[in-house]
């Protein structure tokens, strides 16, 4: 309070608007605020999550179709595929045989993979077919996912009839002896990689 | 031989240009940056060549997670609310509907759903819910909650989400599956990373050959 009385009253030269200061420069050295700029740049480029997830669409079955609308599969364009535990996969071409002598085991990726099999049997429904207008008219693949296998898996095959354009598969349930079967194959492959 | 004598320039520039492109720059990604939402739920997804992107509004999610759990989100609060008026009505569980209306997923049997809703939105964490059972063929309760969420729905735009967790088994995503397939919901999608299709598989000659992909 006090010192505001005195530079009010006393020093009339030194009233608002009178003094002149040394007049400074109004650039300033903006350096260091372009690099907290690019710093911030740089902070937002890596938490940006640049990849939106995506979606495929699936489509099921509608269980209560009548058995006599339903599509039969010819034995011959037929690949079934089934999911076991730790990623194996196995597959056998038309009917399951009672020795299951046709049933056999790929893997997902790399040698003797399910892509493979996929297009192999692709090549064969081609070279086997009637219409030349649609030669995969008879090819189709059934996918049966054993309890064991993970949600990947189920994906990954799916994506594989994608990547593959198969346009006739089905998601269907496991019969027991399948289930037996490609438990006692994951059990074998088990004991003999031990 | 005396050299012609180069006059010493300063070496500061003049920074104000850079500083604007700086800042636009800086504005313009945290304008378009969404951060993660923190999610109750964790969850991985595995990856497809599927190109369309996930819905991000109307959608109905389930969610499975690792231990094969299942939870169940609903976009619309709206629709949440006819939910909970019709599980109160048909069910008579007597749930508070304010609580049901904030909660962003359900993760609990229909007998544990009033305990569900009492625990805070910051506590519900997916590890210590017991997820809504679907697994039992006998006891599928998302079998009623689809139900409930399909007449919510009726008439107007739906997108169902189906985001699995990599390490799920099958058997959660077949319970799902029944469920679906229950209330006559043949169509769903499945959330996945984007991935690139294999290099010479026949997906990868179509794009290259500029087709459009259909799913």
């Amino acid at each position: 309070m006090a010192e505001l009385d005195t530079s009010g009253g006393g020093h009339k030269k030194k009233g608002p608007g009178v003094k002149k200061g040394k007049k400074l420069s109004t650039r300033v050295d903006l350096t260091p605020m372009v690099d907290l700029g690019f710093l911030l740049i740089t902070f937002f480029i890596f938490t940006t999550t640049m990849s939106q997830p995506t979606a495929m669409k699936l489509l099921l079955p509608d269980d209560k179709a009548k058995p006599e609308e339903q599509n039969k599969a010819k034995e011959s364009g037929a690949l079934t595929i089934l999911m076991g535990n730790d990623n194996h996969i196995y597959y056998y071409e038309g009917q399951l045989k009672v020795d299951a002598s046709n049933f056999l085991s790929a893997s997902y990726n790399g040698e003797n993979s399910i892509r493979d099999v996929i297009l192999k049997k692709k090549a064969y429904v081609r070279s086997i077919a009637q219409d030349p207008n649609d030669p995969e008219h008879d090819l189709v693949i059934v996918i049966k996912p054993s309890s064991t296998c993970t949600y990947k898996n189920v994906i990954d095959i799916l994506d594989e009839m994608s990547i593959n354009v198969v346009k006739k598969y089905a998601l269907v349930d496991i019969f027991d002896i399948e289930e037996q079967l490609v438990k006692k194959s994951d059990e074998n492959s088990k004991s003999s990689s031990n | 031989m005396g050299r012609a004598k180069l006059p010493r320039k300063s070496t500061t520039i003049d920074m104000t240009a850079m500083c604007d492109v700086a800042f636009l720059l800086l504005s313009f990604f945290i304008l378009t940056t969404k951060f993660k939402p923190s999610e109750a739920i964790a969850v991985t997804t595995p990856s497809s060549v599927s190109s369309k992107v996930a819905p991000s509004k109307d959608f109905v999610l389930i969610t499975i997670d690792k231990d094969g759990k299942v939870f169940l989100t609903i976009d619309d609060k709206q629709k949440r609310e006819t939910i909970v008026n019709s599980l109160n009505a048909t069910k008579n569980l007597g749930l508070d509907v304010a609580a049901f209306k904030s909660a962003n997923f359900i993760g609990a049997p229909f007998s544990g759903l009033a305990s569900f809703l009492a625990i805070t939105e910051e506590n519900r964490k997916g590890n210590q819910l017991p997820g809504i059972p679907c697994k039992d063929s006998t006891n599928n309760e998302l079998i009623t909650w689809m139900q409930v969420v399909n007449d919510a729905y009726a008439g107007t735009k739906m997108d169902l989400l189906l985001k699995g967790d990599n390490l799920a088994k099958y058997p959660a995503f077949k319970g799902v599956l029944t469920a679906f397939k229950k209330n006559n919901i043949q169509k769903f999608q499945m959330i996945t990373n984007p991935e690139n299709a294999p290099a010479g598989s026949e997906l990868y000659k179509k794009s290259m050959a500029g087709e459009k992909q259909e799913n």
